[in-house]
This record gives structure tokens, sequence and C-alpha cells, in this order.
């Protein structure tokens, strides 16, 4: 038994990687993966990748931002320190419609991409979770994982017949940054 | 996009020659000036912060004058970067690809330049922080919150901290790929930076995401932004001020001269760093247009300006507009209106909208006329008030000079240090066209026969303005294979 712990196919063309892993799944081989240079359109779908819950996240946060934002201008515009001006309402509710929307987009962004970045693990000095240094380049890789599937030569016919450039046999899952 | 043999890697290595070398003569030139330009930014700010206001020309009549100038110019150019990026994001334009970036890291730094006359207006800057509700030793006298002013320090904030994550996030990618090809300190500083992208499914379905719902949240926002600017001036009661055509008239001149510095800037960006098959004559016609409409929306606000004060019957107010005409500043107002209104025009032409030497000199006259219009609104409506014994005319000082021209060259400084550091164009999102609507994938789909040939004929008229297209290439796209 080797000790290859990812199988890798390396495309140059994403038509070609979405060709691969339909061959793959037609074999019933699981697919671990796939590491793109730039957003492939329907590839969720294929591999069955639900489709994100960030949206609500993106929801929740703005309407939190109008409830904060709308609080804070009735506690010091209304209730902590209301001001007679001209004997006009200190409840001015068309004034208070700015900050409450600056209010909102602001909580709406800023609470989104934390959410984000939290469920994808990303932040400053996180090592790279990268399996091929060309796949932020100009190679589209999809990656099997060969303890799982263990037909290494069907999972390396398949893939070249695909149009993989190359088929990687790495012993680590990572490439190392050191 | 346009030139041959364009492949995955060859976009990559493309754009990020500049990054990963060292940079050319032309960018150590531009960088010099801009050094110096912010050198003198720096010495009239701190000169500023030192003496207070009374350093800059103003008087008693006139209390806002080339400081809000500025500042309303920089916001305004700010405003062309998200729109770039944010609303024609959501009308699917995708040519906006190659220039979103260039353009929102042009909105960053106008709005870090809008910020700083914010701050020394302010007269003591070191107290700048009262705008915001904070608890305080007053017994929590808070800020009120029926002002303008206090909008004005939120929308401020929140467009400059949005557009900055909106920045960013694009970025991520493209700092990944600067690191996965660089080694030593330079790939371990973007490595941190690029926050430990991997480029893998999920993660780009969730970039998508982010990136359409902050272009969705961010086009409300800039227009937000400048109507509550414009209303820093509309809700007073100064007349020239008080109308209510500011908010739209205000947010079509943001989009007119942020436009027109886009293109001042990218005209110059593609030829310095050979971006001609990126960035293309279809780039530059589609801003032309744009500046020729929103010009002419801004023309259409100047003359309704002037038909509302007659119709008003408004002493004050009709007054306000002969002296704008005819009074001792009528040389600003017709500078504001040829170059605003009137140069944009030439864009009908054609020959003129494509050609890239006069839309540079153009894009130049209206950023210049829109500083007037900024100018104009402010000094005229303020320099003869309601009591004539005030009245008084503005002459700048040096230090008025110093931090407006040395605003230019902060501005600059920042701007040539993001293309040294960071790629000018949106690698991942250029990649993505290549086998839609590059001029490659087109040719090949033309030769297999997949088009018309009246569509192609079409096609190749359209594309004989480019200058990155040869006739070769154009030729080529009637050889059927």
């Amino acid at each position: 038994m080797s000790n290859t712990k990812y199988i890798l196919g390396s495309f140059a063309d994403p038509d070609d990687m979405m060709h691969g892993i339909d061959k793959l799944q037609a074999n019933n081989i699981s697919i671990y993966d796939c590491f793109t240079p730039m957003p492939i359109h329907g590839i969720e779908a294929k591999l069955g990748v639900r489709p994100s819950r960030l949206p609500i996240a993106a929801f929740c946060f703005g309407a939190l931002g109008t409830t904060l934002g709308f609080s804070l201008l009735y506690y010091t515009m209304v209730y902590d320190w209301p001001m007679n001006i001209g004997g006009k309402p200190s409840f001015a509710m068309p004034n208070f419609v700015p900050v409450t929307f600056e209010v909102t987009i602001l909580l709406c962004a800023l609470g989104m991409v934390a959410t984000f970045f939290f469920r994808n693990h990303l932040f400053p000095g996180r090592t790279p979770r990268v399996m091929d240094l060309r796949a932020t380049d100009d190679r589209f890789i999809l990656a099997v994982d060969a303890k799982e599937n263990t037909d290494h030569a069907l999972i390396d016919s398949l893939l070249k017949e695909a149009g993989a450039v190359e088929v990687k046999y790495n012993d680590r899952k990572y490439v190392s940054y050191e | 996009m346009t030139g041959k043999d364009i492949t995955y890697a060859k976009i990559t290595d493309d754009i990020l020659l500049p990054v990963e070398n060292k940079p050319n003569k032309a960018w150590w030139i531009g960088f010099t000036v801009a050094v110096l330009g912010a050198l003198l930014w720096v010495v009239s700010v701190s000169y500023t912060f030192w003496t207070g206001i009374g350093a800059w020309g103003l008087n008693k009549t006139v209390g806002w004058a080339w400081d809000i100038t500025d500042f309303v110019w920089w916001v305004g150019i700010g405003h062309a970067g998200t729109l770039i990026s944010a609303v024609l994001l959501i009308f699917r334009q995708n040519w906006r690809n190659s220039i979103n970036r260039s353009a929102e890291a042009m909105t960053i730094f106008a709005v870090i330049c809008a910020a700083t006359y914010v701050v020394a207006h302010m007269g003591r800057p070191w107290l700048a922080y009262w705008i915001f509700p904070l608890p305080n030793q007053f017994g929590s006298l808070w800020v009120n919150f029926n002002s303008p002013l206090v909008w004005d320090a939120f929308a401020i904030s929140t467009y400059f901290t949005v557009s900055l994550v909106f920045w960013y996030c694009g970025l991520l990618p493209d700092i990944a790929t600067i690191r996965d090809r660089a080694t030593g300190l330079k790939q371990k500083i973007y490595s941190v930076l690029s926050f430990g992208w991997n480029g893998s499914v999920k993660t780009w379905q969730r970039f998508e995401i982010v990136s359409l719902i902050l272009a969705g949240i961010s086009t409300p926002l800039v227009l937000s932004v400048h109507t509550i600017v414009s209303m820093d001036f509309a809700t007073s009661v100064i007349p020239g001020w008080h109308t209510t055509i500011f908010p739209p008239y205000f947010v079509a001149g943001a989009i007119f001269s942020g436009f027109a510095m886009v293109q001042t800037l990218l005209l110059i960006l593609r030829k310095v760093m050979n971006f001609e098959n990126y960035i293309t004559m279809f780039h530059i016609e589609s801003m032309n247009i744009i500046i020729m409409t929103t010009g002419s929306i801004v023309g259409v606000a100047y003359l309704t300006e002037l038909f509302i004060a007659m119709y008003s019957r408004s002493e004050y107010e009709m007054y306000a507009f002969e002296n704008r005409m005819l009074g001792p500043y009528a040389w600003a107002y017709w500078s504001m209106m040829t170059c605003n209104v009137i140069s944009p025009q030439l864009f009908w032409f054609k020959k003129i909208r494509t050609s890239i030497p006069i839309s540079w000199i153009l894009s130049i006259v209206v950023n210049i006329g829109m500083w007037f219009e900024r100018f104009v609104i402010i000094v005229t409506s303020l320099h003869r008030d309601y009591l004539p014994s005030s009245w008084a005319m503005f002459y700048p000082t040096w230090t008025d000079v110093g931090i407006f021209v040395g605003s230019i060259g902060l501005f600059f400084t920042l701007f040539l240090l993001f293309l040294r550091f960071l790629p000018g164009i949106a690698i991942a999102e250029v990649k993505l066209l290549l086998k839609s609507s590059s001029l490659q994938h087109k040719t090949k789909l033309a030769q297999e026969g997949a088009f018309p040939a009246e569509q192609v004929e079409y096609f190749q008229e359209s594309l004989e303005k480019y200058d990155s297209v040869t006739e070769e290439e154009i030729k080529e796209l009637s050889v059927r294979k």
C-alpha cells in the first residue's frame, strides 16, 4: 500500500475539469474538493454542495443594524436628552432615516464578511491549505481522497481521459510553505 | 479582452508583471513627483493644525471655501469606483471586470483624501471624535442627529469601511496568486495578507455571494452618501443652496467626475503597464458615453436651477443666480459651464470618443470643471449674504493651495504604491472572460461558423476602432474553418 494521500488531477481548462467530475462520479469515485483560480459556475450543483446560507446571515446582521441604529437615535434624541428646537417634536422620524440606514449597511457588510471569514477559516496569518501551488494561477485541480478510493489506476485513466494535463500522487495533504 | 494566444497563465503573467518585477523609470518619476506633492500636503496640513484654520483665506462672510470644495470634489470622484464595481456587477456588465479593481482603489484613496479635509476644517482636529455619539463628560450631551453634518460623518465612515471591505475581499484570491508564485519573505508577507485563501469550491461559492450582496448594499449606500453631502447645503437657508434638486444633481455630478478621473487614470495605466489587451477601446468608449450622459444630466440640473430661481420670484434666490452668472465670480461660473456642459457634448462624435489623447484631455477638463462647480456653489452663495455691508471676496492663501495640490500628490502616492504591490486588474475576474468575451474565443466561434455572416461583419466593423487589434486579426474573423 502506497503512502499516497490524495490524487490530484491538474487540468488546464475548466471545461475539462467539469468533464473529469462527470467521469469520476459515473464511476462512483467521491471527489474531495476542487481548487480553481476563478469561480466556476455550476460546479456546486454538480458536486452537490448546498447553496450558501450567507444571505440569511447578511439579512440578520442588517436587521440588527436597523434595530441598533434606531435604538441609538431614539435613546439619545427622545429619551436621554430631548432637545427643544423651536418647539418641534424631539421624535423626528424623517431625520432618523439616514443614520439608521447607514448603520444598517455597515453592520450588514461587516457581519456578513466576518461570517464568511469565520466559516471559511480566513484570517490574517492563517497557513494556506493549498494542495497545488498552481491552483491559484492557471490550473484547475480536482482532488480525490486516495485512502477512500483505492482503485488508483482507474482514477488515473479517468482523469487523463477527461483531459488532465498531469496527475499527481501526493503523500502529504497540503503544500508546505516552509 | 483582445490579444492572441491568451491563456490563463498569460493573464496571470501579464497582470503581475509590475508586481513581480522592479518598477520601471516611469513609475519612479511619477512616484517621486507624487511624494513631493504629498510632502507639500503634510507641511500645509501640519501648518493648519498648528495655527488653526486662520491659516486659510476664510473670512467672516465666506466661512466655507476651498476646503469644503476639495472635500466634495474628492468624495464625488470616489463614487465612480463603487459604481463600477457594484452597479455594473448587479447589471452583469462583465466589461467591468478589468477596470473594477483600480477604480475601487481610486475610491478608497479619494475618500481618504476627502476625510482629511473634514478633520482639518474642524479647527481642533484632536477633538474630531466629538462628531460621534460617545458618552462624554458633559453629562452625555449627545450629537444632534437632526443635523446633516452628523449624518455625513456616519455616511462617509460607513462608505469608507464598506468600500475597503469590498475591495479587500476581491483582492484575496489575487493576493493568493502572488503568494503561490513568490518565495522567501515576499511569500510570507503575501501569505499573511491572503488570509489563507485556497480557492476551494465552498470558498468561491461564498465569495460570489459576498460580492453580490456587498454590491447590492453598496449601490444605495453610494447614492445615500452624496445625497447626504448635498444635504449639508440643501438643508440650510442660504440662497443658492436651499434647493430640492441638490441630491440627484450632486449624485449625477459625482458619477460624472468619478468616471472622468477613472478615465484619466486608466488611459495612463493601460499604456504604462501594457494593459492594452485588458482595458480596451470598448472600456474607453463606454466610459466616455457615461461621462457624456451624466454631463448632460448635470447640464440640465444647472439650467433647472436657473429656471427655478426665476420661477420662484424670490428676490434673494434670483439675486444669488444673477450674481453667479454676472458677478465677480462669473469667470468661475462660466468655466464650470464650459468644462461640464459643453465639453462632454463633444463625445457625441465617434472620432472624439474613440481618440485616446482627446479623451484624456477632456477627462481632465471635466475634473477641473467639477472642482469649479463646487467652488461656485460654495463661495458664490456665501460671499454676498443678506447684509451688503458684509459682502466680501475670497482669496486663497498658500496653505489652501498647498492642501489641495498636496492632496493630489497624496492620492497618486497611494495609487502608485497600490500598482506596485497589488494587481491593478482583478486577475480572477478577468480569467472568467477568457472563454466568454475575449476576441480570441469569439474568433474561434466565428471561424467555426457559430454566427451569421452579417453579425460577424458588424463585429469586424466595431473592431476597427480598437488600437489593440490589428487588421489581420479582423480579417481572420471571416476565415471559415
